[in-house]
């Protein structure tokens, strides 16, 4: 683990981003409000100093009840898809339908814990991993009993390597486990985290996306059937076989159950990585991170790929996909204050984004170099260069290997949308803080070579921005 | 019945020569950096053939026709 790491666990905030362009903290009526009462907590141990080993593990959850033959993985395989658990990646996909895909490959299947953990604001899979690593191989291991998988391989962020190496070595020695776990340090970048990027890591040393044919539920490492889920969703699965559905619904809403990890930054007192139960009010949620440190404009939710939501009258609203009308994603909640301009924050987003590109696919490579420009043409008043950008956001869905340009593109739309007022203002050469400092952390372009894409005869080593 | 024939382009593959856009600008249009967007995947009857051909003349093999397990 790293000191940044060790330095960052402490209780209630654990080791997430301070957001260094923040600037001070200021006096606000926010702060001072009395915390709201904790939670239940269910993945993460209440407090920091209960330790990550196996015996004060299995004291917390107890051991994983037996499992054995087709009716046991029936009942589990309900137990999920009542349980209404989803994956907590990213993408949201339902989790019970993953599992049964795959089981219903002829051949034996391999299951990857994915802590890639690229999205550079979260923390949260590395703080799971580093403080309850065997809720996490506990989940991996009832995956692969699921799907019928002899091979569990663990890709986890290099912060939490050693946990997790600590967390196997235990479980090998104590002789808990019915399958094989392999540990693979992930490779860096927003990307590598996409499903087939981790399977291409593990199975090529190529942490780029392949696309969706042939299916990692067919075709995958070792051209074995593959599952793929985050790590904090095998979380959640370690527990729904220990506690079953209904116990998982006890917490959350109807339509969106259970708890979430979130990673909370930007313009709150303590930032970091919290339990939330899912529709916890907005207020109650910032108020684990000590509340707003001045006076909000809006949330970034989701992800850097995610959702902006508008900060006016949040407070009140449910923290949950349908209450905020934008998906939690990969649990990033990032509260812009007001004295930031939202559209030149975007166009940071947008071009670190565009950055990030595999740089396989041209629509990639060429379009959202094009849309991070006009963004930032847009945040400099000058409207000319953004004229295309509406046409580029519609045509760029749906046309790369993976989801990159897809998510670039909703972001960018939802700050068109939240920020239409001053998109407005901007088009008039008026910006709400022409001179602030660059607010949202993560965003330098990374110092690799910039995405290279083969055109006609000739190989184009395109410009970082 | 039949499911439909769909043309699918492999994004990794494609280089935007343009080929398809070419053959078959029914389908497909490219964009300001000559690579193909699909107006609709669905292939009628009376392309298929030209498809096809399409399909058998992309440079790099990026352009593919299915049609869908029903």
């Amino acid at each position: 683990m790293t000191a940044t790491m060790s330095a960052g666990i402490v209780p209630g905030g654990v080791g997430a981003p301070r957001s260094e362009a923040a600037g001070g903290p200021r006096e606000l009526e926010a702060r001072g409000r009395p915390r709201a009462m904790l939670p239940p907590s269910r993945l993460l141990p209440a407090d920091s100093s209960t330790g990550a080993d196996l015996a004060s593990h299995l004291r917390r959850h107890g051991p994983l009840p037996p499992r054995r033959g087709a009716r046991w993985r029936a009942g589990a395989l309900e137990a999920v898809a009542d349980a209404g658990l989803v994956g907590r990646g990213g993408a949201g996909f339902p989790t019970a339908r993953k599992l049964r895909s795959v089981a219903s490959q002829r051949r034996r299947a391999v299951v990857v814990a994915n802590g890639t953990e690229g999205e550079p604001a979260s923390r949260k899979d590395r703080v799971l991993l580093a403080r309850a690593p065997h809720l996490v191989l506990d989940g991996a291991v009832v995956a692969a009993e699921l799907v019928g998988a002899s091979q569990v391989v663990a890709v986890v962020h290099p912060d939490a390597r050693s946990p997790v190496d600590v967390a196997v070595a235990e479980r090998r020695a104590a002789g808990v486990d019915t399958v094989a776990i392999r540990v693979v340090t992930a490779a860096a970048g927003f990307v590598a985290g996409e499903a087939s990027a981790v399977v291409n890591w593990v199975a090529n040393g190529r942490p780029v996306p392949v696309g969706k044919n042939p299916r990692m539920s067919e075709r995958g490492i070792g051209r074995r059937p593959t599952l793929v889920q985050n790590v904090e969703t095998l979380a959640h699965l370690a527990l729904v076989a220990r506690h079953g559905a209904a116990w998982y619904r006890a917490a959350g809403t109807p339509d969106e159950p259970g708890t979430v990890l979130v990673t909370l930054l930007g313009a709150v007192a303590e930032p970091g990585v919290y339990e939330v139960e899912v529709g916890t009010a907005v207020s109650d949620v910032l108020a684990r991170a000590g509340g707003a440190t001045e006076p909000l404009q809006a949330l970034l939710v989701g992800g850097y790929f995610g959702t902006w939501v508008p900060a006016a009258g949040i407070g009140a609203r449910p923290f949950s996909a349908a209450g905020l009308g934008a998906g939690l994603g990969a649990g990033l909640v990032a509260a812009l204050p007001a004295r930031v301009c939202g559209i030149a924050e975007t166009a940071r987003l947008v071009r670190y984004l565009a950055s990030e590109s595999a740089g396989q696919c041209g629509p990639c490579v060429f379009g959202l170099p094009a849309i991070a420009g006009a963004f930032e043409s847009l945040a400099a008043g000058r409207w000319a260069g953004a004229g295309r950008l509406d046409h580029w956001l519609e045509e760029i869905v749906g046309r790369g290997a993976c989801g990159h340009p897809d998510g670039v593109a909703h972001l960018a739309r939802s700050a068109l949308d939240v920020f239409a007022d001053e998109v407005a203002d901007h088009r008039s050469g008026w910006c709400r803080a022409p001179h602030a400092a660059p607010f949202l952390p993560h965003l330098e372009p990374r110092s690799h070579p910039g995405p290279r894409l083969r055109t006609g005869l000739q190989t184009l080593q395109l410009r970082q921005p | 019945m039949r499911t439909p024939l769909r043309l699918r382009v492999d994004r990794i593959a494609c280089d935007g020569r343009g080929l398809c856009a070419e053959l078959l600008p029914e389908l497909v249009v490219l964009d300001d950096w000559g690579f193909p967007v699909l107006r609709t995947d669905v292939v009628p009857d009376h392309l298929a053939v030209v498809a096809r051909e399409a399909v058998e003349l992309c440079p790099v093999l990026a352009l593919h026709l299915e049609r869908e397990r029903a």
